[in-house]
């Protein structure tokens, strides 16, 4: 009877010893980090939405060239980005990290054409278009101040990206991270990228100049 | 054992070709996107396109190059049900934005 009991407890959920998930917490931490990450830009992606809504003299200051054309290669640098980014999960997984960290290599360097891509963007519309944080030509001061906000924050996630990027691939050329470590630093990488799948919709296409 | 089977799991997932084709239409949904753009089509169901556009290039990158399609179930079961609700709670004020050009003085 006794050794019944215990072996039921030594399986239980409750006494230790088994991962609900499967995962390790490195992993699981991260996943918690981007649902509450998720959540932010999930507000201010729907105070823009809301804003562009409610006013119907919404600007729609992109014009196909440059803000469009811009924006769609700066798609084109982030999509890349993961895939470049699984790869070097991938080639971690099969133990080859002088792949893996060129790889990641390849992943920050598609990340910083983003970013210089991104302030080129922001200088044309300074410069060109007039429209700063606090307000614009077309007397909806809201726009520039969401605008500046959401893709400021997004902007910083990238550069915080390449930052964790280059620690965690310089420390595979010195063999002392592990493929796990890789691939959360790959789960950021990714959520980065998802974050922009929705912004340049909602953001650029949905104020484009037509 | 288990060490084994997560082996396993992780290169059942993890398969190049496969990467390469959600790259792929993922970079096709982008440029139906761009198109989209240009069509004349009213705000609302523009915005409803481009969303659900995005929800399903979310969902590619999630499910596969966060490679959540292939951890085990519960984990999705605690991470996402709760952040969608969120979400749609947040959907809620949306009326209030579509109600309020009506509301202005002279509309």
């Amino acid at each position: 009877m006794s050794s019944q009991v215990s072996a039921v407890a030594s399986t239980s959920h409750w006494e230790g010893g088994r991962s609900p998930y499967a995962t390790n917490s490195k992993k699981f931490g991260m996943w918690l980090f981007i649902i509450s990450d998720s959540l932010t830009f999930s507000a201010m992606l729907f105070v823009y939405t809301y804003c562009r809504v409610a006013t119907p003299n919404w600007p729609t200051p992109f014009h196909f060239s440059p803000s469009i054309i811009f924006s769609s290669i700066m798609t084109f640098c982030l999509l890349t980005s993961s895939l470049t980014m699984v790869m070097a999960v991938h080639a971690m997984n099969q133990g080859n990290r002088k792949a893996a960290a060129g790889w990641i290599l390849g992943t920050m360097a598609a990340g910083a054409a983003f970013v210089v891509l991104h302030l080129n963007e922001w200088m044309n519309l300074i410069n060109n278009e007039h429209i700063t944080a606090f307000g614009n030509e077309f007397g909806v001061p809201l726009f520039g101040g969401t605008f500046f906000a959401l893709t400021g924050l997004h902007m910083t996630h990238v550069a915080i990206g390449l930052i964790y990027l280059g620690i965690v691939g310089q420390a595979v050329v010195r063999g002392k991270f592990k493929a796990e470590d890789v691939e959360v630093a790959g789960l950021y990488w990714h959520f980065v990228d998802l974050v922009w799948m929705f912004i340049f919709p909602l953001v650029y296409l949905m104020s484009a100049k037509i | 054992m288990s060490t084994h089977t997560e082996a396993a799991v992780h290169e059942h997932g993890a398969t190049i070709p496969t990467f390469a084709k959600v790259w792929v239409t993922l970079l096709v949904l982008t440029g139906a996107e761009v198109l989209l753009a240009y069509e004349q089509v009213p705000t609302l169901i523009m915005l409803t396109i481009l969303i659900g556009l995005s929800v399903i290039k979310a969902a590619l990158i999630v499910a596969y190059f966060m490679h959540l399609k292939f951890e085990r179930l519960s984990l999705f079961l605690t991470l996402f049900p709760m952040l969608i609700f969120c979400i749609l709670l947040m959907l809620i004020f949306l009326g209030d934005a579509m109600r309020l050009p009506g509301m202005r003085p002279g509309a």
